[in-house]
């Protein structure tokens, strides 16, 4: 076990190196991405983009270049070309919109993906399951983003239920921040929620054919509790899997919905240094955003290692 | 969709290939087919765009009509009104004209764009799909193949894909290829292409269908009819594409259909971002990002596109999942998770059928 887990954790640092330095050659093999020329704006003169070439050690061969950056993210004082702020105040700045977004998502798209697939998987091939199943499927076809667009007309913009934007802190008013968060949440979690009641329908109907359940029920056992004791909760298994690893990567999900509602969380920010080639804060973010997506998957990979020993097995045999 | 059961009865006709068992078991599933006949639709009407442009609306997707003005019914009404809001549906009222209404401040006839743009939407779909199946399925073969060395560079090299949340690593390609364009040896791709959002697309979606494919080869080798080709004096590159593959047609088919989905959903967000399809051109994605500026004033314009995109794909989402009811009804692979994937660049989902291995 102990073996398995330092494999795991050294094939993590090495994934994540890869990534930073995918990210670095990306935005400096570009043509056209010449951050001097950038920073100098438009009418520069070349003794102008000379010095910023120097001051900002874009001169340096790209190894070269590439360890300073590293080094800096680590330290904690990069500064950001576009604006030139520091980014990591800009990122501690974002976090909390980003963290309340994603963790109100999720309470949402459990509760109401693991009650609607419990309630399709109860009533299989019933008129409840058809429907379910229709709003399930509809949720994962369409663009969040269009549905975020269209929410917000009608019920910010036109009837003004809810604020079309903006993010309140939850100290300083817990009300107003749930109440500038429901339409994001909403629109991030159907979704997901689509896809976990479907995952947990299908996982429910593969458990009630397993002997254990008949077993269950021959001993006289009553329905409901068969399917919420036995059932169940082998069923959950596959989503609290799923759980894991998309919560790892929901910062992707975040950049959408925070730029069409303004919450000025870490995605939007993302979004907007994308858009100005402002490669410091994309290394700094796609680095953050890789590391929990690896770290989620560590620990779901650990877990199961724990929870089923011929996956360890499986590993060291290759 | 509703779940059709491996049918004890199916398997005890005369003379049936497992293809032949698996079209009936489709026939059967009338949703999945109610479905493929409205992708079939969906593409006919795409299809049918330049019949539209020419013969009925007269005139391109990317023309633009700011100043004229149009008769309808005896009146004559300005295509932008000196407010700057363009004209809403007509349907027949102008013999056919702005059918949809225009589509901005430019004055384009939204029903024409739609048509095309839900062609650049598709090909952009289908043909980024087609890139990672091939991709997927040498990159599955192979790894899961050869394993050692050859397996581990693979892996590990999906592993760096798949650690980056996928939305971010498309715009932060899109932004910088949209630009810059491509250069490829002698090919040379311009920013503005739509073969750029297909490469990007096609690249970024590879991982989640050749982890899965990488499985169901490591399970497949271990099998007697490898060892006997071996034993035959089969060659690798025999065993893997004579041998492996056919075995892996079915998964690949539903893989395919699914994958077209969440890529077109890619393709949505990404151009709805500005680094996906360029302008002039459009796609259901851009409709949207350009209806969206006056949703408040012309709803219709965000709410048409995307109800379009919505249909596709959950047209291919269901159709995707009756076929793999058809054609594997004991499946455990399950890929249906490409769609959210796609969108909001969520990654893993597939962990699924790993953890059951």
């Amino acid at each position: 076990m102990g073996r398995f887990v330092i494999r795991r954790l050294v094939g993590t640092v090495l994934v994540l190196f890869a990534v930073s330095v995918l990210t670095f050659l990306i935005f400096n093999v570009v043509p056209n991405s010449d951050p001097a020329a950038r920073m100098a704006g438009k009418n520069a003169t070349p003794e102008l983009i000379a010095s910023i070439n120097e001051e900002w050690g874009f001169n340096d061969s790209l190894p070269q270049q590439y360890i300073t950056m590293m080094g800096k993210i680590f330290s904690g004082d990069l500064i950001s070309y576009e604006g030139r702020e520091p980014v990591d105040e800009r990122i501690v700045e974002g976090i909390p919109a980003t963290i309340s977004l994603c963790i109100g998502a999720a309470a949402i798209w459990m509760f109401f993906g693991i009650l609607f697939g419990y309630l399709s998987a109860v009533r299989a091939g019933g008129w409840l399951d058809r429907t379910l199943t229709i709003v399930a499927v509809a949720g994962i076809s369409m663009p969040v983003f269009w549905l975020a667009a269209i929410l917000l007309n009608y019920l910010a913009y036109e009837t003004g239920i809810f604020p079309s934007q903006g993010y309140t802190k939850l100290t300083e008013n817990p009300l107003d921040w749930a109440y500038h968060l429901v339409l994001p949440w909403v629109t991030l979690a159907i979704l997901y929620l689509g896809f976990y009641s479907r995952v947990l329908r299908s996982s429910m109907l593969d458990v009630m054919n397993e002997d254990y359940v008949r077993t269950a029920r021959a001993k006289g056992l009553s329905e409901r509790r068969v399917m919420r004791k036995h059932v169940t909760r082998n069923s959950l298994i596959p989503i609290v899997t799923l759980f894991g690893l998309d919560f790892g990567a929901l910062l992707g999900g975040a950049i959408l919905i925070e730029k069409i509602f303004s919450l000025n969380g870490v995605g939007q920010y993302a979004e907007e240094a994308l858009a100005n080639f402002d490669l410091p804060p994309i290394m700094a973010i796609t680095l953050y955003g890789a590391f929990f997506v690896v770290l989620f998957n560590s620990l779901v990979d650990i877990a199961y290692a724990y929870l089923d020993p011929r996956i360890r097995l499986g590993e060291s045999a290759q | 969709m509703a779940g059709v059961p491996a049918d004890p009865n199916l398997a005890a006709g005369p003379a049936s290939s497992p293809w032949r068992l698996a079209l009936r078991r489709l026939r059967r599933n009338r949703v999945a087919l109610g479905f493929l006949g409205l992708f079939v639709a969906i593409v006919v009407f795409v299809i049918a765009a330049p019949l539209w442009a020419d013969h009925v609306a007269h005139t391109g997707p990317n023309a633009t009509h700011t100043l004229e003005r149009i008769t309808v019914g005896g009146e004559k009404r300005d295509v932008v009104n000196p407010e700057g809001k363009p004209l809403g549906p007509q349907w027949f009222g102008a013999g056919g004209k702005f059918f949809l209404g225009a589509d901005s401040r430019l004055g384009r006839d939204e029903m024409v764009r739609l048509m095309y743009g839900g062609r650049t939407s598709l090909i952009i779909g289908v043909v980024s799909a087609l890139i990672t199946t091939l991709l997927a399925t040498v990159l599955g073969l192979l790894s899961g193949y050869y394993r050692g060395w050859t397996d581990s560079v693979i892996s590990r090299a999906m592993d760096v894909l798949w650690a980056f949340p996928v939305l971010l690593l498309a715009i932060a390609l899109g932004v910088s290829l949209a630009i810059g364009g491509l250069k490829i040896g002698p090919v040379e791709i311009s920013g503005g292409s739509i073969w750029i959002p297909i490469l990007i697309i096609g690249f970024v979606s590879t991982p989640y269908m050749a982890r899965p494919l990488r499985g169901e080869v490591l399970s497949l080798r271990e099998k007697e009819f490898v060892e006997a080709a071996v034993a035959q004096g089969a060659g690798s590159m025999r065993v893997m594409f004579a041998e492996l593959l056919p075995n892996l047609w079915s998964t690949i088919i539903v893989f395919f259909t699914l994958n077209i989905a969440g890529n077109m959903l890619l393709e949505a967000g990404l151009s709805y971002l500005g680094v996906g399809v360029q302008p002039p051109n459009s796609s259901w994605g851009t409709m949207i990002a350009t209806g969206n500026d006056l949703i408040t004033s012309a709803p219709l314009l965000t709410i048409i596109p995307g109800t379009m995109i919505l249909l596709t794909v959950l047209s291919l989402n269901v159709f995707g999942d009756g076929l793999r009811d058809a054609l594997d009804p004991k499946s455990k692979v399950r890929f249906e998770a490409h769609a959210g994937v796609a969108a909001t660049g969520a990654a893993g989902t597939e962990g699924l059928e790993e953890l059951g291995r």
